[in-house]
């Protein structure tokens, strides 16, 4: 460890708030990035696969009626 | 000649989005966890383990998050660049998915590049903000970044917002040179290049070490995010084709909805 105390890493002798303002936006971009795609991500699949399901429901319906006019006919 | 024909073949495939999120798959996960690793190192060694600078004190380690945030905008946009070229001459729907994905990233961390860089201004030069040519083209990079994204906003056709951004992304790239050469150029405040790829860096091993570790776990990230996004954008453009369907089910998604949106998703 280059400092010798918690508080002198703090400090950074006397440039800390701009070191710890410039870390702490990197951080804050790198970390809302990442939580942003992921979110992204969810909610791209769950559409997706609703989509898919009433598709499937559709059809499924649809099948249904074809068969109920094959039975009355 | 068989090299060539499979390298045209390779070529088609790169045309493919089902192709494109397959081999991707693995990609992702490799790109996220060493981004993971090496910024968790880098960021601890820059912090409390490399040495201050014997003009510059501790400000100086805005360096190793300045310097990887500003190499990483300006590849994402050289990247755009050349999808937009690929796009414009050989038509391939792909290039425009990935410039949409790297505009974001790129967008923020152009502004990070500029915000670190002001707050290292202040203790070293005396001023947030300087009119320099590094950081005047810096900020050009920015607007064409805003531009880019305001366009492709605009425009709800997607074949002529494809066009458009492009054609933009193609055109702007003329301004990474002048990023690059700035510092030589113009007489300015903005120290030279610390990092080059054929010269030994003037600095110290246990400071340029670090930096370089942080550089990589930029490119990492931007992997992860860049391919994140374009396999999202894949997925939604592609949602009605049977693949998607079948990747679903295979994912288990579509066996057991009620449980499907639970699970399945730790691994992006």
């Amino acid at each position: 460890m280059y400092f010798d105390s918690f508080a002198e890493f703090l400090r950074m002798g006397n440039h800390g708030l701009y070191v710890w303002v410039a870390y702490g936006s990197t951080l804050l971009v790198l970390l809302s990035a990442f939580f942003i795609t992921r979110s992204m991500s969810r909610s791209v699949e769950a559409n997706i696969r609703w989509a898919i399901l009433s598709r499937q429901a559709e059809q499924a319906s649809g099948a249904q009626t074809k068969q109920e006019d094959g039975s009355e006919s | 000649m068989k090299l060539n024909q499979k390298l045209k073949e390779y070529w088609h495939k790169l045309g493919s989005p089902r192709w494109f999120y397959q081999i991707t798959t693995n990609w992702v996960t490799f790109f996220g966890a060493s981004a993971l690793l090496l910024l968790v190192t880098g960021l601890v060694w820059a912090l409390a383990f490399a040495p201050a600078d014997y003009q510059q004190g501790n400000s100086f380690r805005i360096m190793y998050v300045h310097v990887p945030a500003a190499m990483v905008a300006q590849s994402l946009y050289i990247g755009m660049g050349v999808a937009g070229f690929i796009g414009l001459v050989w038509r391939m729907k792909l290039t425009d998915v990935a410039i949409g994905a790297c505009l974001p990233l790129g967008m923020v961390l152009t502004a990070l590049a500029l915000f670190t860089g002001g707050v290292w201004g202040k203790p070293t030069w005396g001023s947030w903000w300087e009119w320099d040519g590094r950081t005047v083209s810096t900020l050009v990079l920015l607007f064409l970044y805003i531009g880019i994204y305001a366009l492709r906003e605009a425009i709800p056709d997607q074949n002529l917002r494809a066009r458009a951004s492009a054609l933009v992304s193609l055109v702007g790239t003329v301004n990474i040179p002048i990023i690059k050469y700035s510092v030589e150029w113009w007489n300015t405040l903005h120290q030279s290049a610390s990092f080059s790829l054929t010269e030994k860096p003037a600095m110290p091993v246990e400071m340029w070490l670090p930096l370089l570790i942080m550089v990589l776990g930029f490119y990492c990230f931007a992997g992860h995010q860049v391919l994140s996004r374009m396999r999202l954008e894949v997925l939604t453009r592609e949602s009605s084709s049977r693949w998607v369907a079948e990747l679903m089910q295979g994912r288990g998604m579509l066996a057991n909805p009620a449980k499907a949106s639970s699970t399945d998703h730790g691994k992006d």
